[in-house]
């Protein structure tokens, strides 16, 4: 197994390094936002919804060294379905529970 | 006879077996720790589902206060942005850990181990503290549905990071006395994507759940 391999299979300093600043600045800017008291709510909802999903793929990427070579692509391919289930129980959830406490207004 | 077992026709296809490069010792090794690795993370996905479901619940219930307490009146974000500071700091020195580990250097492997398991330490205690006064105060999980899904959810993510501590002490004896064979860094890799993963659950926790709680 060449050595080059190995790097990319369990990532370098410099790759732990770059997804911690990122997580940084992913974390600290929706913290800021919801602190600081100075946006509205739907603002808020989306930037924080939105920061959450970009730093999971920070987390992936840099962390867990998710991609898509000939090695990784199964553990990719797990995540992905898993994702598709929890956006379903999550997601139809939330629409089935809304919708039942909307009607009963 | 062309009788390849399914399961080695797959573990080919996911490139975990390296016969083109000559085989042997050593390379065999490596692939039961592909393997090994690649089932924790399947395990790793159906606890994804498993906190999906909960945060389902909680997502369901987080307005049912029964006229007591909501999120905006009891969560302090200061002190959530600390937790989330010391789990996040132990995510990348635990990945020093790792790194060590496969250069085969010890005393940086169990230098790292410590430290990640400090940060770890210092997260459960804030939240047992947190959960603590929570309670004290009169807002425990039995206060409302509110509280009762707050409490299933950050609680279950806390039992995860406890187990993942105990499991990270298991670790740090087994480096001191076998030192770091082929075995012994497959679990280092296991509770690698253990630990990375309660990461991520505790970015949809912080999000979810506190940050557009107190808003």
């Amino acid at each position: 197994m060449s050595h080059s391999a190995e790097t990319t299979a369990h990532g370098s300093v410099k790759s732990y390094l770059v997804g911690f600043v990122l997580s940084v600045i992913l974390t600290g800017i929706p913290f800021w936002m919801v602190m600081s008291g100075h946006f509205g709510k739907s603002v808020l909802f989306y930037s924080v919804v939105s920061f959450a999903i970009v730093q999971i793929v920070v987390h992936l990427k840099y962390f867990l060294h998710l991609d898509f070579s000939v090695k990784g692509r199964m553990d990719t391919f797990a995540f992905l379905f898993t994702a598709l289930i929890i956006v379903m129980v999550v997601g139809l959830s939330i629409w089935i529970i809304y919708s039942a406490n909307a009607m009963m207004m | 006879m062309s009788a390849v077992p399914e399961t080695l026709k797959f573990a080919n296809d996911h490139g975990l077996h390296t016969d083109d490069h000559g085989g042997g010792h050593h390379d065999e090794h490596q692939d039961t720790g592909g393997n090994t690795l690649f089932g924790f993370w399947l395990y790793l996905m159906t606890d994804c589902i498993l906190f999906a479901s909960v945060f389902a619940t909680y997502a369901v219930l987080y307005m049912n206060t029964d006229g007591g307490v909501s999120g905006k009146d009891i969560f302090d974000l200061n002190f959530v942005l600390v937790e989330t500071a010391a789990l996040l700091v132990s995510s990348i020195t635990y990945g020093f850990a790792l790194l060590c580990a496969h250069k085969q250097q010890k005393a940086g492997t169990l230098l790292w181990l410590l430290v990640t398991m400090a940060l770890g330490c210092v997260f459960i205690a804030m939240e047992v503290y947190e959960f603590h006064h929570l309670i004290v105060e009169g807002n425990g999980p039995d206060g409302s549905a509110f509280l009762s899904s707050f409490f299933a959810l950050v609680g279950m993510h806390g039992l995860h990071v406890t187990a993942g501590l105990i499991w990270m002490l298991v670790m740090v004896l087994e480096v001191l006395k076998r030192g770091l064979g082929a075995q012994t860094v497959t679990r280092l890799g296991c509770l690698s994507l253990f630990w990375h993963f309660l990461d991520i659950v505790w970015v949809c926790v912080f999000s979810v759940v506190y940050l557009l709680g107190a808003m």
